[in-house]
């Protein structure tokens, strides 16, 4: 893939979208039988998962960013709320440096079908009892992009897009392979004339076969369209192959962002260094995801200070105690780790 | 079995309502049960138009024909099948209008029941919070008194009428909806189609009726055909009790109480056949309930 347009000039321009301070935190109130041990006297506390934490977060017109890192750290929290789905606990989400929640309301939804997330399970995220034109069309027709007598047309050029049969158009999702299920759900998004789709893990339910034709009809759709892409995979040989910068998150946090190749040269965190080590072979790829050494800490507890501390072969006492910030240790590289103070 | 059938997309190209046909007819009893309601549905529909005789027109009554045994002749020659009540008046005729009452009330419940507890059962799962906490507290202690209770309790309030009937059907029957519907769409709310309807920045009104609502149908559907057996039931009881349907309306229960004081005296057939008429609806229905419940339930858990 070339670089995109993603270089030093569109990143000093207001971002596409950018994520500040983001933070979520899923709540799994007290039971019964904890509440009446508390009353005895117990010290149950309520369990919290700390899905997001403060992430920053920017995205350049035009770039792919890939975003990796082990299960349960928080990815698709990330992605949904980019998507605008999940509401942030605390933080903002500005849409070419202009606050969403801000908008009037007509412009919020402008922008928020600028905005549009490509799911894992196709078939899930397409209704039942829909079809296919009535899928694609929906949003446009109900947001009044298009009118009735228009809606035809939509459809047939939105599936020819995405390289399906518009015949094919009454038929019911399930009535498709998976592959197929996917193009139906890039149509609909599609259909909105997106900006930005954040893909979560858009691939791997597919056969590998499968996965290389859908991956690179995101790539096309890029050139075409100028799409910008927040894309999602706990493949990196996928992320190499087809995004510009890298963001790696561990148990909530950005740890580290670099451009693609600069990072698969030389990662400079030790979690990266650590997942690289381990990229997954194509025959390993299905398998869960669990490629560093040691057990991924439980997000209800996460460790303090570094979260990584305790599977860091280069842990300092300083780790224990002080959570590394995101910073620049080269043009356009930032790192979250204490060692880049050392120097 | 001698020639291998040809490879067959047809499977996926059969539509829903053709698949879910051949399924439902796979059971014999079940397609009888189909087909004898849909006889009762045809006789309750064209009733005016099958009945000998139209039974509340009391000009064409003979009090000389009275209690007339069945398939006895009348005094002006005319032969009653199922025999006539203590007025004279053709019981087949009787029946036939009855039928009409009590499955029209039964239906016109269950719809209004199943509309309101479903728009109920979906704001309760969008909103929840307290509001869903109210609601489903409602609807417990609705569905904690027996149904007969309530209603009975209801009708000594409002009085009778064809209206207070529906009224205190719907009022004991729409829990039930609300309730089922609340739990599927619950499932279903947190399902990823929705969440790409988000996505698409739809209004919560139209995610909710065009995108929850239709994935809830399927269990409604089973719960309303059996609904409509326990509201005409339900209705006939009343009426038996004389709580029910007013004289002008006389349901099918209505005329099994009319007969009931006759039962000793050997003029069994004023109850009987009411009867009869009724428990094989209820039956039909139940059956079909049952069998749309097992064709239905499997694609359920797609
Ligand atoms: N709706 C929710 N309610 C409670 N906890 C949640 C919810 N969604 C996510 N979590 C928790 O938040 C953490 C992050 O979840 P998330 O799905 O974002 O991880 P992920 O990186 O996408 O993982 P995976 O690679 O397995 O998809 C997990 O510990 C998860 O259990
Ligand atoms: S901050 Fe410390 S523990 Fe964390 S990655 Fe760097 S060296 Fe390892
Ligand atoms: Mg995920």
């Amino acid at each position: 893939m070339s670089a995109g347009p993603a270089s030093s000039s569109a990143a000093q321009a207001v971002p596409l979208l950018e994520l500040r301070g983001i933070e979520r935190r899923f709540g799994r109130p007290l039971d019964l039988a904890a509440r009446i041990a508390n009353r005895l006297g117990a010290d149950i506390d309520a369990q919290v998962v700390h899905a997001v934490d403060s992430v920053d977060l920017a995205l350049a017109t035009g770039e792919v960013v890939g975003l990796a890192g082990e299960s349960g750290c928080g990815k698709s929290t990330l992605a949904r709320i980019a998507a605008g789905i999940l509401e942030p606990g605390r933080g903002e989400r500005l849409w070419q440096g202009r606050p969403v929640a801000a908008m009037p309301r007509a412009e919020r939804i402008a922008t928020e079908l600028k905005v549009q997330m490509i799911f894992q399970d196709a078939f899930a995220s397409l209704d039942p009892r829909m079809r296919v034109d009535d899928l694609v069309a929906e949003a446009p027709l109900a947001h009044r992009l298009i009118r009735r007598a228009e809606k035809d047309a939509l459809v047939d050029t939105t599936l020819r897009q995405v390289g399906l049969d518009p015949s094919a158009k009454r038929r019911w999702p399930h009535q498709f392979s998976g592959g197929q299920r996917s193009r139906i759900g890039i149509a609909r998004a599609l259909a909105v004339r997106p900006e930005l789709l954040v893909c979560d893990e858009a691939v791997a339910a597919l056969d590998v076969s499968i996965q290389a034709q859908v991956l690179n009809l995101f790539m096309r759709l890029r050139d075409e369209l100028g799409l910008t892409y927040l894309f999602i995979s706990h493949d990196l040989g996928v992320i190499r192959h087809l995004a510009d910068r890298v963001l790696i998150m561990y148990l909530g946090r950005i740890v580290e962002s670099a451009p693609t190749a600069e990072l698969f040269a030389a990662p400079n965190h030790p979690y990266t260094r650590a997942l690289l080590a381990e990229v997954p072979t194509l025959a390993q790829r299905r398998r869960s995801y669990q490629p560093v050494r040691g057990e991924i800490p439980s997000p209800l507890a996460p460790p303090p200070g570094c979260h990584f501390h305790p599977r860091c072969p280069h842990a300092m006492p300083r780790c224990a105690v002080e959570a590394p910030a995101l910073k620049a240790v080269a043009p356009g590289r930032q790192s979250a780790c204490h060692l880049n103070d050392a120097t | 079995m001698s020639t291998p059938p040809p490879a067959l997309p047809a499977i996926v190209e059969a539509s829903p309502l053709r698949r879910f046909a051949a399924e439902f007819a796979a059971s014999r009893v079940a397609l009888g049960a189909a087909v004898l309601l849909a006889a009762i549905l045809f006789a309750a529909l064209f009733a005016p138009l099958l009945s000998p005789q139209d039974p509340y027109d009391l000009a064409t009554l003979d009090i000389m024909d009275s209690k007339l045994e069945p398939g006895a002749r009348g005094a002006a020659g005319a032969r009653f099948l199922l025999g006539t009540d203590e007025q004279g008046r053709d019981l087949l005729s009787a029946i036939l209008h009855g039928l009409r009452i009590s499955l029209g009330v039964g239906v016109m419940a269950t719809l209004v029941a199943m509309a309101f507890g479903t728009l109920t059962g979906l704001a309760s799962a969008w909103f929840g919070g307290r509001f869903d906490a109210l609601l489903m507290r409602i609807v417990d202690l609705q569905l904690s008194f027996p149904a007969i209770l309530v209603a009975l309790v209801l009708l000594a309030v409002l009085g009778q009428g064809v209206d207070k009937v529906v009224l205190a059907l719907v009022i004991v029957q729409w829990a039930y909806y609300a309730r089922t519907v609340r739990g599927s769409a619950l499932a279903e709310r947190n399902r990823e189609y929705i969440e790409a309807a988000r996505c698409l920045a739809l209004p919560a009104w139209r995610i909710v009726l065009r995108h929850l609502l239709p994935n809830c149908l399927p269990p409604l559907i089973v719960i309303a055909t059996v609904q409509v057996a326990h509201a005409i039931a339900l209705e006939a009881t009343l009426s038996f009790l004389g709580l029910g349907m007013p004289i002008t309306s006389p349901s099918l229960g209505l005329l099994i109480a009319n007969g009931y004081t006759q039962l000793l005296s050997g003029k069994y057939w004023i109850s009987f056949f009411p009867g009869i008429a009724l428990v094989l609806t209820i039956v039909a229905i139940n059956l079909v309930g049952d069998q749309l419940r097992d064709v239905l339930n499997p694609r359920l858990s797609r």
